[in-house]
């Protein structure tokens, strides 16, 4: 995927926050030292809470390192919104064609 | 926050950072822009990312095309990558009435110089491999047509534009615009006041909410409905690279992320008019089943989410841009109907040319907004989802 920034050999490049999206520490600091403090647009930015496990490892790291760096308290940082399917589900499942007639 | 602007844009989506970016191209920097949320966070964050000049009108074909020179030009322009990529857009066509309009489409597509042509159902399944043509008798493909990626693409217009002197306030709300005798003075928002004495509506879903805090005396019919998108996970890259469109499955479209895999779509569901977004386990059902058709093998991969966002719709289904002439300079450029993303770069370039050239050689008359009161409506744009 398309990096937000460049490789440099800094070690915060190493340490992995979204493993769905391959999203590094140090992309979601560059985008906080940018100015772009909400978690909104860094979900968007970077896809962080994007991938198949919408946000169940990520979000809680993003937003410490959101509190962290803008001195904010977690709580005050709101969780972006869930939505259905919670877990992945299979199209054809959704679809109602995983059964008998799916053998053609 | 500044006080007194010479130009403020309503609408921190794409629509209104392009314009706010080409007015300071042309060095008309002196321009605020108001977003009440996060920027794009309105329609643009929740389109389903095609670009195509595959329409059925002159008008449309030609401010596409000329969007998609800019597109293939934005990397550079703006300094950030926008993942414009030339993917191609694929109408399967199941019946002899909808090859015959498709077929007089082309032609009139390839009369401004888009290289769009009609393929058969085999040289479709050469393109997407996976497709299913069962019952498809022919396909309209256009290689010139593609996508983006609606994040980047806000993200570079703004940095661009503030690089050029704009200033952009999230959470910043419109609340009201003071008028006197046909001449605006201020906009009120949730900060403060700006003194400005031209103001541009670019609030596409809100739109009519900002005519009527104007008292804009022109009927200009603009309403939101929800649709829907999904995305699957990521599956092996270049298996559906272009855009695959079907009418007869509801106006089903579906595409795979360049960079990231998953694929991504949506069909003809809508609500409304409304403003609530929530998605519905109705759409995801429905967009599943109509995936299966088209890719039976997707019937095999997750969906990881589905999102809502709006169609701000008039009544052909075309924007309305232009200028509002009972009020001095107030301008509006809203209501895309689902296709403000790819029309983003030339309604830019196209309205920032009518404020400062007072012309522009873009056909801006078909999306007068005077159109529905003089009952001058235009052919129905081409439009799924």
């Amino acid at each position: 995927m398309v990096k937000m920034t460049e490789n440099t050999g800094d070690p915060r490049e190493k340490i992995i926050i979204c493993r769905c999206n391959d999203v590094t520490q140090k992309e979601i600091e560059d985008l906080i030292d940018r100015g772009i403090t909400d978690i909104e647009e860094i979900k968007r930015l970077t896809r962080i809470g994007m991938g198949p496990c919408q946000g169940r490892t990520c979000i809680p790291l993003v937003i410490s390192i959101i509190a962290r760096k803008t001195g904010k308290k977690p709580d005050e940082i709101p969780v972006p919104a869930t939505r259905v399917p919670v877990r992945p589900v299979m199209m054809g499942v959704l679809a109602g064609e995983m059964g008998d007639d799916d053998e053609e | 926050m500044k006080s007194e602007a010479k130009t403020v844009i309503i609408g921190g989506g794409i629509i209104g950072l392009s314009i706010a970016y080409n007015l300071a191209k042309l060095s008309e920097s002196d321009v605020v822009v108001l977003e009440k949320g996060y920027l794009g966070n309105g329609s643009t964050f929740r389109c389903g990312t095609g670009i195509r000049q595959q329409f059925g009108d002159e008008a449309n074909i030609r401010m596409m095309k000329r969007s998609v020179e800019i597109w293939e030009g934005l990397k550079e322009e703006l300094g950030h990558d926008v993942e414009f990529t030339q993917s191609g857009y694929l109408f399967l066509l199941y019946d002899e009435e909808e090859l015959e309009s498709f077929k007089k489409n082309v032609r009139l597509q390839n009369k401004f110089g888009v290289p769009s042509r009609i393929i058969t159902p085999e040289e479709a399944r050469e393109i997407v491999p996976l497709l299913n043509t069962d019952g498809v008798i022919g396909a309209a493909w256009n290689h010139t047509d593609g996508k983006a990626n609606p994040f980047k693409a806000v993200f570079a217009y703004a940095e661009a534009a503030k690089r050029l002197g704009v200033e952009i306030y999230e959470y910043t709300e419109a609340k009201g615009i003071k008028v006197e005798n046909g001449g605006i003075k201020a906009v009120v928002t949730n900060r403060g006041e700006i003194k400005t004495g031209r103001v541009i509506n670019a609030a596409n879903a809100w739109a009519s909410k900002i005519n009527e805090m104007a008292g804009v005396p022109v009927d200009i019919p603009i309403h939101p409905y929800k649709h829907q998108g999904v995305k699957t996970e990521p599956i092996k890259p270049g298996q559906i690279e272009p855009m695959v469109v079907s009418f007869k499955h509801g106006g089903v479209y579906l595409t795979q992320e360049a960079n990231q895999g998953g694929v991504i779509g949506g069909y003809g569901l809508k609500y409304g008019p409304t403003y609530d977004i929530t998605p519905t386990y109705e759409f995801l059902r429905g967009v599943s089943y109509r995936f299966a058709r088209i890719i039976p093998a997707l019937k095999y991969v997750n969906v990881i989410r589905i999102w809502g966002g709006f169609y701000a719709e008039t009544p052909d289904g075309n924007a309305t841009i232009g200028r509002i002439n009972e009020i001095d300079e107030f301008y509006i450029a809203a209501g895309f109907s689902g296709h403000g993303f790819m029309l983003a770069p030339v309604v830019g370039e196209a309205l920032a040319e009518l404020i400062v050239d007072g012309k522009t050689n873009k056909p801006l008359d078909f999306y007068d907004p005077y159109r529905f009161e003089r009952g001058e409506l235009r052919g129905k744009a081409i439009q799924m989802g």
